[in-house]
């Protein structure tokens, strides 16, 4: 009956996973493809978190990692600083004071101005349907991940 | 007017680009249009062969490039459709014996005395696709449905957009009763993975060796009815709008039908 039941809905054999498989395989294929795309996304991350905190440009790194059902983009990006360097190059202004920026630093339980502490930060990259970037939580350090 | 400048390409080899450009040009000059067919795979040529003209080379691709003979010389007739030509590729040159513009006048000369020109691309998307590539204004791109054919789709559709060509599918060598028993990806899938416009679809059909052996166009055959599903692409192509019958197995009642078949 179940079998019945799968035929009639088309749901049996390995044609869904080759759908899923393709899905992911063509989003890798086209970043690949598209470095410019990932430096433009690069900067824009940075941009926006160089309003909070001062970070290192030029030691960024970008990956892609497949997960199960979907591509996830790892930004590890290292911060130099958590006191804004210039106010005035801000051109959007940031609501908050510099103080209350404390998340990544606190994570890590690293004092402001050690070794520079890096944020490992994780976006998933669903379907359309969940079309724009969801950061996830920071259990997605490798340390905390383990735990799950 | 000069002609439509189609080219026919795939990235992976052996998905049917050779056979459907045989089958489609052939069907084009059935409804009365004037085709030249083009071999571009230069060092592997087979379009002769399937369409059973291989004896009656005399020049090819190359040698016009090189101003060795005339366009009009080397031109096969396939005294089976009135309007149906071919020429050749070299079978002993490399791709590299050719260069883009050489090939995209070829292509143009071609054209003046033609309605349509089909170009037979070779596999890869290296110098033998750019060359084939460069002398169309449109493509078509061939696929079977699986996931390295439509990879390798996906990666020629990348590249042909990128040059602003218009692209259509036609997803060749379709088997229903797979499809309905989820085992296939359907042609639904295929669009929806490569987002481009379908032109056609192409069961798999075994009679298609058959001819091939032979080196008669299966179109050849009235009655075959793969004769009819290259005339509704063939239509299509000349802009008639021909809605697609559901043979790829869609349907909840097919499925149904299917589901209590096999109990
Ligand atoms: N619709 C089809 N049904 C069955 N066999 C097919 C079909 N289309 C192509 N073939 C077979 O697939 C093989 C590859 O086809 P071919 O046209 O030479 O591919 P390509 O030119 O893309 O390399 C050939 O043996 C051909 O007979
Ligand atoms: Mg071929």
């Amino acid at each position: 009956m179940i079998e019945f039941l799968k035929k009639l809905f088309g749901q049996s054999g390995s044609s869904a996973t080759a759908k899923e498989r393709l899905r992911l395989v063509l989003m890798t294929d086209h970043l690949e493809l598209a470095p410019e795309l990932i430096e433009a996304m690069k900067r824009d991350l940075v941009d926006v978190i160089s309003r909070h905190v001062e970070v290192d440009r030029d030691k960024i790194e970008v990956n892609f990692e497949r997960q199960d059902s979907a591509l996830a983009m790892l930004a590890n990006i290292p911060i130099l600083s958590v006191n804004r360097p210039n106010p005035s190059l801000t051109l959007v202004p940031v609501p908050e004071p510099v103080a209350s920026v404390q998340p990544p630093v606190a994570a890590n339980g690293a004092p402001p101005n050690a070794a520079p502490p890096r944020v490992r930060k994780r976006r998933k990259r669903t379907s359309k349907k969940a079309a724009g970037t969801n950061a996830a939580p920071a259990s997605a350090t490798p340390a905390s991940a383990a735990a799950n | 007017m000069s002609a439509r400048k189609i080219v026919l390409t795939s990235g992976k080899g052996g998905v049917g680009k050779t056979t459907t450009t045989a089958n489609l040009g052939a069907t084009l000059a059935k409804r009365g249009q004037r085709v030249i067919l083009i071999d571009a795979d230069i060092g592997l040529r087979n379009l002769d062969l399937v369409l059973g003209l291989e004896k009656r080379i005399v020049f090819d691709l190359v040698e016009v490039a090189e101003g060795r003979c005339q366009l009009r010389q080397a031109l096969i007739k396939d005294k089976r459709f009135e309007s149906l030509s071919i020429l050749p590729a070299a079978q002993t040159r490399e791709k590299e014996a050719i260069t883009a513009a050489q090939f995209s006048a070829i292509v143009e000369l071609a054209a003046e005395q033609a309605d349509y020109v089909l170009i037979d691309c070779p596999a890869g998307i290296e110098t033998g696709f750019r060359n084939a590539v460069a002398g169309a204004s449109e493509a078509i791109v061939v696929t079977t449905p699986e996931v390295s054919a439509i990879r390798d789709a996906d990666r020629v559709v990348g590249k042909i957009a990128d040059e602003g060509k218009p692209i259509r599918l036609i997803v060749n060598r379709l088997r229903p009763e797979m499809v309905r028993s989820g085992d296939m990806l359907s042609v639904e899938d295929v669009c929806e993975v490569l987002a481009i416009e379908l032109l056609g679809v192409v069961p798999d059909d075994e009679e298609v060796i058959d001819t091939t052996n032979r080196g008669e166009p299966i179109v050849l055959n009235e009655s075959n009815r793969l004769a009819a599903i290259y005339d509704k692409i063939a239509r299509r192509l000349e802009g008639e709008i021909v809605p697609f019958t559901n043979f790829d197995g869609q349907s909840f009642f097919g499925r149904l039908i299917d589901a209590l078949k096999a109990g």
